[in-house]
Parts: structure tokens; sequence; C-alpha cells
């Protein structure tokens, strides 16, 4: 599902990234990985586990700073901007060790994704005048109208997080996202370790939230059938470094991405390898 | 023969007392809650806040409304270059390097104070009304009724603050995941400098009235040593078991001295601190969780 642009050229990416390099010590993370991501579209990284994928994740969120290389977003470049300034420019994540605030309930949860765009102040607060009043309005139609109903989340809103079961935990999650108002959605991991009912229903929100809110998103993901439904654009990182990118399609034909991840290291190959040595072990 | 009315009026004062305590408590627990990181120089910090009272209002002679916010607003600049200088660098190291770091905090502020206002004991101007007050029949001295009503007024403002202001739910968020709040777009540096600030001009109010009660001096930080303990009973990062912790040992405390005498009342506090630790050693109102030192 390719997007249209007007006039048949591709537009100008909203995020770019650009040989960006990253290194822990004398460990290199990632080494000169680039990258676009188109406006609207759906946009996936893959790749083996340790390949870098949350490395990724995290510099283009601003948690890790890069050795090297760029990041722009909207054109603007964003490489040296701390965390709490990206959010604000339109980057929302949710992490794949899902991060939400124990001990508030649902809602407060999905109103501190708001956080950053609120404007009131210490006196305004006190006095719940004016515009304190009024954002707080503004806050609830849109949280309430929109964000939890769109992710059926209603039945929950006053529950305490840490009590509901992990896959309504990753939703919560995506709402607080939504609600930063993002204009990449980042989503590392968003069906990892749910059942195939709760990952047909993560798939649907996240077309959803494209098609509706006009929300770009960039996923990692190891669900590999979820990464072909859904995506227009599949990166495969390996060893830090991009080793294949392109339409779902092109990248599932690329020999060097079924070596590097489909193919030698396969779970069901390692335990078919192993059943036979056991068993050969055994008649012995 | 029990007497009630003398029993009634030690419960008075130990709670008064008690808010005093649950104040400075939660100066220790708002830095604590925030950035993990458990300042021993709580009681040093209390100490510096009076101090600089003291400097504004006997040396430099300003008025009374002039002293306490210049001394309030003094102190949280120093929480703010403590936490600067001192804990930022810090940030990333095992717990027990920081701890080791307010230790030290702590040196060096009653060494500060005996180098600039010598180790003399000082008395604090008088600001509060000296009309006995009574409770019914029992007396309660005026400092302490005013100084605890200081007390539980700031302590709801503060409350109300956490609750409402953004900065208060940037703070609770912090606490809770810093990853979290990173990437909703709290700055949580920033958070970590609001919750030294604001810790020490809550220590200086609470500085600022212990020492009118009991006078100024540079062994003042040893009532950070009946915080240490308030904080521990109460849990280390509940503003509820601060407040419940501060009541409670300010009443131990009372019914301790006066009625096994004043020596007692550091040895009934103990031995409430080592039997709760044996129940509960999270606290009564603290997370489960237990950070070895």
């Amino acid at each position: 599902m390719a997007i249209q642009h007007p006039g048949g050229t591709p537009a100008a990416p909203l995020l770019e990234v650009d040989g960006v390099t990253l290194a822990f010590g004398g460990v290199k993370a990632l080494s000169g990985v680039g990258f676009g991501v188109q406006p609207g579209s759906i946009t996936a990284v893959i790749g083996p586990n340790g390949a870098g994928k949350t490395s990724l994740f995290n510099t283009i969120s601003g948690f890790y700073r890069p050795t090297g290389g760029s990041i722009r977003f909207k054109g603007q470049d964003i490489t040296r901007i701390p965390a709490p300034q990206r959010a604000k420019l339109g980057l929302g994540r949710s992490f794949q060790n899902i991060a939400l605030f124990r001990g508030m309930t649902v809602l407060d949860n999905i109103k501190l994704g708001r956080h950053a765009h609120l404007k009131t102040n210490v006196f305004d607060a006190l006095f719940y005048m004016g515009r304190a009043r009024r954002e707080e309005a503004e806050l609830r139609r849109d949280i309430e109208e929109r964000i939890i109903d769109f992710l059926e989340i209603d039945h929950i809103r006053h529950a305490p997080v840490s009590a509901l079961p992990y896959g309504l935990q990753k939703r919560v999650e995506m709402a607080r996202a939504l609600a930063m108002q993002p204009q990449i959605l980042m989503l590392d991991e968003p069906v990892a370790g749910m059942n195939r009912e709760e990952t047909e229903d993560m798939a649907r929100f996240i077309l959803d939230v494209r098609a509706e809110w006009g929300v770009t998103v960039l996923m990692v993901e190891h669900d590999m059938g979820m990464v072909m439904d859904l995506s227009d654009h599949v990166v495969v990182l390996n060893f830090g470094q991009v080793i294949a990118q392109g339409t779902p399609a092109v990248v599932q034909q690329d020999p060097e991405v079924n070596r590097a991840y489909l193919g030698s290291g396969d779970v069901g190959d390692l335990r078919r390898k192993l059943h036979a040595t056991t068993h050969a072990q055994g008649v012995a | 023969m029990m007497d009630w009315a003398y029993l009634f009026e030690i419960c008075l004062t130990g709670i008064a007392s008690g808010g005093l305590y649950a104040l400075a408590a939660l100066a220790f627990v708002i830095v604590y809650k925030a950035t993990r990181v458990v300042n021993i120089a709580i009681g040093e910090m209390l100490m510096a806040g009076a101090y600089l009272f003291f400097t504004f209002a006997a040396m430099f002679a300003l008025p009374l409304w002039l002293a306490i916010p210049a001394a309030v607003l003094g102190s949280g600049v120093l929480g703010a270059v403590i936490e600067r200088t001192m804990i930022r660098p810090l940030l990333g190291e095992p717990p027990i390097s920081v701890f080791m770091v307010t230790v030290g905090l702590a040196s060096v502020l009653v060494g500060l104070v005996e180098v600039i206002w010598s180790a003399d004991q000082r008395r604090l101007p008088d600001f509060m009304p000296s009309d006995p007050i009574m409770v019914g029949d029992a007396f309660l001295a005026p400092k302490v009724f005013w100084g605890a009503m200081i007390a539980v007024v700031l302590i709801a403002a503060v409350l109300l603050l956490f609750r409402f202001w953004r900065g208060g739910v940037a703070l609770r968020a912090t606490a809770s995941d810093q990853a979290a709040a990173y990437s909703v777009g709290i700055n949580v540096p920033r958070v970590f400098s609001l919750s030294w600030v604001v810790s020490a001009m809550i220590a200086a109010v609470s500085g600022i009235i212990v020492g009118s009660i009991g006078g100024i001096s540079s062994s003042m930080g040893v009532f950070g040593l009946s915080v240490l303990v308030v904080v521990i009973v109460g849990g280390l990062d509940s503003v509820l078991g601060a407040l419940v912790g501060g009541l409670f040992i300010g009443l131990v405390e009372a019914l301790a001295g006066s009625y096994l005498g004043g020596e007692y009342k550091l040895l009934a506090t103990f031995i409430v601190l080592v039997c709760i630790l044996m129940v509960r050693p999270y606290g009564l109102f603290g997370t489960h969780e237990i950070e070895r030192l």
C-alpha cells in the first residue's frame, strides 16, 4: 500500500537518519545507519536480536547521543536536541519493556502524554482559573472522546495501570504516545508477547492511527507476518548496519536478509539441530 | 493513678512537635522520591536555613517579612547549587557514592557555619506570638503551637502543589518512571534540580521554626537524626509516611521524655525504629523495594 504523492515524486522524508554511528566504549551498536521515513508511511525496522534496533530507537528519540551522523526531523537537524524537546517537536514513542507511570490511573498516564504541550503555570493551576480550566477541558475532551474511545480502553480508564494485563498496558502506552499529538509514532515491539487476537487488534490500531490521525508510524517488530502485512517500507539491521531496505516484497527476496535473519539463525532450525543431537545421544 | 489531663497535654505537645518532624521529613522525601538520593545532610540543610534567617534578621536587621522569604530563597539557591555541583555529576553512580557525598555535605555545612558564625549557640529573633495557648485545660507552648500551625499550612500547600501544579505532576511522574517521563517531554534534569530547590526551601522553613524554639548552633543538625528515623519509619518515598511517621515519632518522644525522663527520648525512638524495621523493612508506607547500602 504505497502512498500516493502529489505529482508522483516522493515527498521529502519526515524523518531522515543519516550515517548514524553509536558506540559504547569500543562496542559499535550502530555504524553508518541511514534511511528515511516518508510522511504517512508505516516503516518497520527489523533484524535479529542485538542488531541495534532499540539502540536506533533510543538515538532517534534522544536517549542516546550518536557518536557520528545526523538525524533530521521535518528538515530540522535534531541530533543535538535533548529528548524532552524532541517529544515536543512531535516524536512520540512506546517502549519494549512497558514504561508506564505505576501507581497512577490509566487516565492520568494518558494525560501526562500531553504534559509537554501544556502552558499552565503554577498560579493558574493553584486557583484553577482561566488557562488551567480551559486547557483541562480541552485535554479531557480530546483524550476522552478520541484516544480512549479509539483504543477501546474506556472500561479501564480509572484502573491503576499496574493491575492491567500486559496487552492492555501496551495499549495504554500507545494511548499516552498518541496524547502527545505526535507526527511520528515510534513503537518498540508493539505486539511482543501478545497472542494472535491481541496482535490482530494492535495491527488494526496501527493502521487506524495512520488512516484517522494521519500519524506516520515507525516501529521495531519481530512478528514478521505483521511487519510484512502492515509496512510500506522495511529497514533491515544486522550488527548495527543496514543490510537491506525497501518494500516488504523486495526485502523478503533479499538473500542477505534471509541469511542474517530468516535463515541459519532461525529458532526452528536450532531446535531441529538440538533435537538431532539429543536423539543421537539417546540412541548411543 | 493516671493523670489524664497531664497525658493529654503531653500528647498535644508531642503531636505539635511531630508536625515539625513531618515538615522536615517531607523535605527529605521529595528529594528521595524524585532522585533516589538518601540525603543524610537534611538536618544540616535545616541548620543552613536557620543561619541564613539569623543573618538576615539579626545581623542585617531586615524586617521579618523580608528576612524569612530571603532566607527561604537563599536556601533554594543553596539547594540548586548542591544539586548542580555535587549530585548531578554523580548521576548513574552507585547509590552508596551519592550517599557518601551527602555525608560529606553535612560536614561541609557544619564547617561553613562554624567558620562564618562560630560554634556558639545563638538565639533567633522572636517572631511568633507568645500568648500561652490553652486547649481545654491543657497548656501548649506558644512557639510549638505556632510552629506546628506553620508546618501544617506548608505541608498542605506542598501537597496541593504536587497534585495540581504541572511541576509537581512532573515530579511524581519522574519518581515513577524516568524513561517514560523523558519520552513524554518532561525535562528530567530540571525536575531533579526542582526537587532539591523545593526540599531546601522546606528545610529552611522548618529550620527557622526549630531554631526559634530551641535556638541555633552548629550542632543543630542532630535534629536530622530524628528526621531520618521518621522517614525510615514512614517509608523513604512516601509523603503520607512522612506525615504519619512525623506525628508518631513526635508522640513517642514526648511520652518517653515526660514519663521516663529526657534521656530516654532517643532510646525510645530508636527502639521503635528497630521494632518497625523488623516487621516492615520498607517502612510503614514505603515501596516494597530494598536498596542495600
